[in-house]
């Protein structure tokens, strides 16, 4: 059954942005992706500003991937799974490479999804899949919007089953969202495009 | 808004290179593309071309005012707590088991948190007399606030916290005065501290230093550049001099790291062990 049309070949990268409420969410996608999950999974969730570490360690519990608070100008790998570090802003840089930064606040938020959002879509163009989970804040709507105006795809989490929606609500007020899914089908969406990589890889080899 | 594309931030560094003499040519390309956009959003610019139009005019006073806003001015006392604690329990105590006088090199200080900083930590430890500090930065605007050390009132429960986590027992508010929703900071701190304006990109060496703090500065640049300033900073140092960057700045992709080793990988102190 594929309930997606993907074209899985078009894609290089996933960014997740996600605030109050998305934690469960967060761990319950990692530990439903496989250890190889092949594309990056680049991550910029709100987090205490001032407390360095933690945030990490509580979410690898879960994760069958180990996630990792990515260097300024470290290279984007296949099959990694990242986080924005603490008090920095997480951005994507033309060559696969991060850059962090540590500007104003924006929507009074460092790490701000949408600067990890409208940098990526700017790298990506059409090879990004932003998805954007609960939060109470409007931070990510107008990167959600660079992702559709380049291209690239967009999920929501179902704002019926957010504990906010504040969130994915403000992005879909701004701009085409591709699928309004719940978790599970989030999940199913991204077992469904690993697959499909995976098959394509194997054909070609 | 238009997004703004490659060619038009290279026509940008382009024309000021060659009107006001700056290269921002190797400035990492996403956040100089961001300072851009905010300076058009600031100033109510239709396109990047009103922007570009303006430099072309070779007028001094705006490009003073524009390298304001395209340098990031965010900063913070006593940013990152551990960072501190660990150069006052183990650093500092090291260059001054070898040293009479220690000098030291804020590259890029901003408005200034970062050496008030420095200076209460050293006065904290009774050395404040035996220490000379330069602060640096490319942007003169900003010197002159780090100079004068007023501080919106605002911030400084953010600092007042940053500091308790470092673990200060004195009470940073013994460091300044309330005056109104300003912070006014006891000058008698940062008295020998020079502030002297310069770039890293075309400044090079100017002194020699036992310890040298550019946090979360070379974010900002290419690795390109990266590399190049890492050459000024390995030049600046003594031999056993340190270096310390960003939490989240890495020297491992530049071309001389392995001049240096390093002391502590959590909160990015580097050494230098070869000239």
């Amino acid at each position: 059954m594929t309930q997606f049309k993907i074209d899985s070949s078009q894609y290089k990268a996933i960014v997740i942005g996600g605030s109050a409420g998305s934690f469960q969410v967060i761990s319950k996608i990692l530990s439903s992706i496989p250890s190889n999950f092949e594309l990056p999974i680049i991550m910029c969730l709100h987090r205490l500003r001032h407390v360095r570490n933690g945030f990490v360690e509580a979410l690898n519990i879960k994760s069958n991937i180990e996630i990792e608070e990515p260097y300024d100008k470290e290279a984007i790998k296949r099959g990694k799974v990242y986080l924005a570090p603490a008090n920095y802003h997480l951005g994507i840089e033309l060559g696969n490479t991060f850059a962090l930064s540590t500007e104003e606040l924006v929507n009074n938020s460092r790490p701000a999804i949408d600067i990890t959002l409208s940098t990526a879509a700017y790298a990506y163009r059409n090879k990004l899949i932003g998805i954007l989970l609960s939060g109470a804040n409007k931070d990510g709507a107008i990167g959600m919007k660079n992702v559709h105006e380049k291209g690239g795809l967009t999920i929501i989490q179902d704002p019926q089953e957010c504990l906010i929606d504040t969130m994915p609500l403000a992005a879909q007020k701004i701009t085409k969202i591709d699928y309004v899914l719940g978790v599970d089908g989030i999940i199913s969406f991204l077992l469904e495009l690993d697959k499909q990589i995976k098959a394509t890889a194997t054909t070609s080899s | 808004m238009q997004d703004i594309e490659i060619a038009q931030l290279r026509t940008i560094t382009d024309i000021i290179k060659k009107h006001y003499n700056y290269d921002f040519s190797n400035y990492a390309m996403s956040s100089f593309k961001r300072r851009i956009q905010r300076i058009l959003e600031i100033h109510k610019y239709s396109s990047v071309d009103v922007l570009i139009d303006k430099l072309s005019l070779g007028d001094t006073k705006y490009f003073k005012e524009f390298l304001s806003e395209i340098t990031v001015n965010v900063t913070e006392m006593f940013r990152d707590p551990t960072f501190w604690k660990e150069l006052k329990e183990n650093i500092l105590p090291t260059i001054f088991a070898n040293n009479r006088t220690v000098s030291i090199w804020h590259a890029g200080c901003s408005s200034g948190e970062e050496v008030y900083t420095m200076a209460i930590v050293l006065k904290e430890m009774g050395l404040l007399e035996n220490v000379k500090i330069i602060a640096t930065d490319i942007d003169t605007t900003i010197l002159q606030k780090a100079r004068e050390g007023v501080y919106p009132l605002k911030n400084m429960e953010m600092n007042i916290k940053n500091y308790q986590r470092y673990g200060g027992t004195v009470g940073l508010e013994k460091y300044y005065k309330e005056e109104g929703n300003k912070a006014i900071m006891d000058k008698s701190l940062v008295r020998d501290v020079t502030y002297k304006e310069h770039n890293l990109v075309t400044g090079g060496v100017f002194g020699k230093f036992d310890l040298i703090l550019c946090r979360n500065v070379m974010i900002y640049f290419n690795q390109q550049l990266q590399n190049s300033v890492l050459k000024v900073f390995h030049e600046s140092l003594f031999k056993y001099g340190y270096l310390a960057i960003g939490s989240k700045e890495s020297l491992i992709w530049c071309e001389i790291a392995n001049k240096f080793i390093v002391v502590n990988n959590e909160e990015k102190i580097y050494k230098k062990v070869k000239d």
